[in-house]
């Protein structure tokens, strides 16, 4: 007898307006905690770390030391800090003051004059391979052409026999390395998916657990009214999200946005409705808030770790990729690294955008099977 | 519909969670504008009943009618002619009356909603705390804001689960008081409770044991109907003897109140043969009629012995 009701609808988002406000906390919460994470993403996991305490013992200060010294900080690897002797220094690095002890022998600088190729030893701490993984790779590319600017012209070198050939690896779209990069679209997607998914199967649940449903479901407002009513607010939460954590990202991280802004808001849309039907399905499920985050946290996980947000999905074995497909996170995440990186158009994202659109069809088919217009 | 028309008219309700029958074919009918009682132990299906006559739940077996419209097809102009009242407060605490009578009033549409919010916080009571957030309510105010909720839309009948539960005696009082005023106008109210005082202030009571009707009528039917017999006795000991009463064959209740020590049973002579068994002289005793209370009692233990 009933059809849908705009003016039904209204109310809902009304009194949800209402507890929202009441309730400024949550609201803060959720678009501060993004731009936290966002930082803590952005400078403090840092998979290229910078900048690493490395102590110098030197027992011959001499031009080509300093020379060795500022080439070694060019690099921004490296922080060097004196120290007085080899002893000290490897206490430092016993104690973790420091990643890297370089020494200097005493007779460096008459050696190197005398032709006879000294070698400087450099102590690494080998427990955080990730951590002095790039900083190695750097000084192997310095020690063939630092000094040779500083030697006495009999020893300059000419110019190193071409090798047959030569590999150079240029990391593209990021070629600095740059983390927050990569980082910032990842963490839109997971940021949504918390706001979407999360938020709104609880938010549903806790109708049901207080009881406040029984309510509703005896008064002339319809499920699906209810049920967008929850939903809608979160959309627009999720993209006030988005758009806060992106502007900030290029703001503060220099990260390009090489697409349309458009698509971008537009693709995530369908993520967003994607999480909506699964977060629906839940709290169809589920009887109380507790039961819901559970879920949620569930299907929260997988999308952290296999996604290739956290691991690149390339190093992950077949069955992992196989689920990580099926996860519209996965495709969101493409999308929005190929957009702000790459510039990625229509025709570029279309095969990560039909996987969601299936996705949304499926999970929303199980959430309207689901649905119950009773208590039965 | 005319006004002689039962307001509730159901048969043969059948309702089954998980495979257990909790309403086994249950019969109802209440007239328009009574007020009727719904009593029954807990579990016994009153809250089950209620959601089915409002559509909540779907009946797996029989049928009937609501304000003349069909349990089965017409669920939802049923809800909107029915104020439901459910067993646990279920508004939002961190809305202010206003603004959850407010809520109701545009689910339903209503035409002149500030017309009718301000009415009904007249009406009880509640203007001078339209403003108050609902979670902070007492008890007994929660279950009048509840109220006003139900009544907003000018239901024709009311199913209130038990409305005063946990509520203060002059919250109760003062509630059943508003649901007369109602019931003058029209209204017809199906309310539970465990609260004998409650069962007699209702035109007439049902009484209800896993999931079936035991006994319907007046409070004196209903009384008279369970053919009990009831002994008084007054004097000193009575707190010693209510022990050994209680043991006694043929003695279903023996209880102390006040001054007094009361017991029931079915069988007169073994009552009497209790007291004889019993009587030092110091007390004394005399039969009096039971009451409700003694009836409801008595039923309960007919269903499930008590331990
Ligand atoms: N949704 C449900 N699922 C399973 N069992 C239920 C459900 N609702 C009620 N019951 C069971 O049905 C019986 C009757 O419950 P109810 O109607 O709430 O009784 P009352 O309101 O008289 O205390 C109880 O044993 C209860 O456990
Ligand atoms: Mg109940």
């Amino acid at each position: 007898m009933t059809g849908f009701s705009f003016r039904r609808l209204a109310a809902m988002l009304r009194k949800e307006w209402l507890q929202m406000r009441r309730d400024p906390m949550t609201i803060r919460l959720t678009l501060i905690l993004p731009m936290i994470q966002l930082f803590l993403f952005g400078f403090a996991i840092n998979a290229n770390p910078r900048h690493l305490p490395t102590a110098l013992v030197s027992a011959d200060h001499s031009v080509y030391e300093r020379t060795l010294v500022s080439a070694l900080v060019n690099t921004r690897y490296f922080d060097i800090r004196p120290y007085p002797s080899a002893a000290t220094a490897d206490e430092a690095l016993r104690r973790g003051d420091v990643l890297f002890v370089l020494e200097i022998p005493p007779d460096f600088s008459r050696l190197v004059d005398r032709g006879e190729k000294p070698r400087i030893l450099m102590d690494a701490d080998g427990s955080d391979p990730v951590a002095i993984g790039s900083a190695t790779a750097a000084l192997g590319a310095l020690n063939a052409a630092v000094l040779n600017r500083d030697l006495p012209p009999n020893l300059r070198s000419a110019p190193p026999p071409a090798p047959p050939f030569q590999i150079v690896l240029h990391a593209r779209y990021n070629p600095e390395q740059i983390t927050a990069l990569n980082i910032v679209p990842g963490l839109i997607a997971i940021i949504l998916t918390i706001s979407t998914l999360v938020l709104t199967s609880v938010a549903i649940t806790r109708e049901r657990e207080t009881g406040t449903l029984e309510n509703l479901l005896a008064m002339p407002v319809r499920p699906s009214e209810v049920a967008l009513g929850k939903i809608i607010p979160y959309v627009g939460l999720g993209y006030a999200q988005t758009v806060l954590v992106l502007a900030l990202a290029v703001v503060v991280f220099g990260v390009p946005v090489r697409g349309s802004v458009l698509l971008l808001m537009l693709s995530l849309g369908l993520f967003i409705a994607c999480n909506l039907a699964m977060g629906l399905t839940f709290s169809t499920i589920a009887q109380t808030q507790m039961q819901a985050q559970q879920m949620a946290q569930f299907a929260f996980l997988p999308s952290m770790m296999l996604s290739g947000f956290l691991y690149p999905f390339a190093g992950m074995p077949g069955w992992a990729r196989a689920i990580g497909e099926v996860l519209p996170i996965t495709h969101a995440l493409r999308i929005a690294r190929g957009i702000l990186l790459k510039g990625n158009g229509l025709a570029q994202i279309w095969p990560d955008l039909w996987p969601m659109a299936a996705f949304a069809l499926v999970a929303g088919a199980i959430a309207v099977r689901l649905y119950r217009e009773t208590l039965d | 519909m005319s006004a002689s028309s039962p307001a509730i008219d159901v048969h043969d309700l059948m309702k089954s969670f998980r495979k257990r029958k909790v309403i086994d074919g249950l019969t109802l009918r209440v007239e328009t504008g009574e007020v009727c009682g719904f009593l029954g132990g807990n579990g016994s299906g009153k809250t089950t009943t209620i959601r089915m006559l409002c559509g909540l739940l779907r009946p797996d077996g029989g049928g009937g009618t609501c304000l003349g419209l069909d349990l089965l097809t017409e669920a939802p102009a049923i809800r909107r002619q029915v104020g439901y009242m459910t067993q646990q407060f279920s508004f939002y605490g961190d809305l202010t009356v206003r603004e959850n009578l407010e809520f109701v009033a545009r689910l339903y549409e209503l035409a002149d909603r500030r017309a009718a919010i301000a009415a009904v916080l007249e009406r009880m009571g509640l203007a001078d705390r339209a403003g108050q957030l609902t979670g902070e309510l007492s008890g007994g105010w929660k279950q009048r804001m509840a109220l006003a909720a139900c009544v907003l839309h000018r239901p024709k009948l009311l199913l209130l689960d038990e409305p005063t539960a946990g509520v203060d005696a002059r919250a109760r009082r003062q509630f059943w008081d508003l649901i007369h005023e109602l019931a003058t106008d029209g209204l017809t109210v199906l309310v539970s409770t465990h609260y004998m005082d409650e069962a007699e202030r209702c035109g007439r009571v049902i009484y209800l044991a896993g999931g079936r009707l035991v006994v319907q009528g007046t409070a004196g039917e209903v009384v008279a109907a369970a053919h009990l017999v009831t002994f008084e006795a007054t004097g000193p000991g009575i707190e010693r003897a209510v022990r050994a009463l209680r043991a006694a064959p043929g003695v279903e209740t023996a209880a102390v109140f006040g001054q007094a020590l009361r017991i029931a049973g079915l069988d007169r002579a073994a009552l009497a043969a209790a007291i004889a068994r019993l009587d030092d002289g110091r007390l004394t005793w005399q039969e009096v009629p039971p009451r409700l209370d003694d009836v409801f009692i008595h039923m309960l233990n007919a269903q499930e012995p008590a331990e």
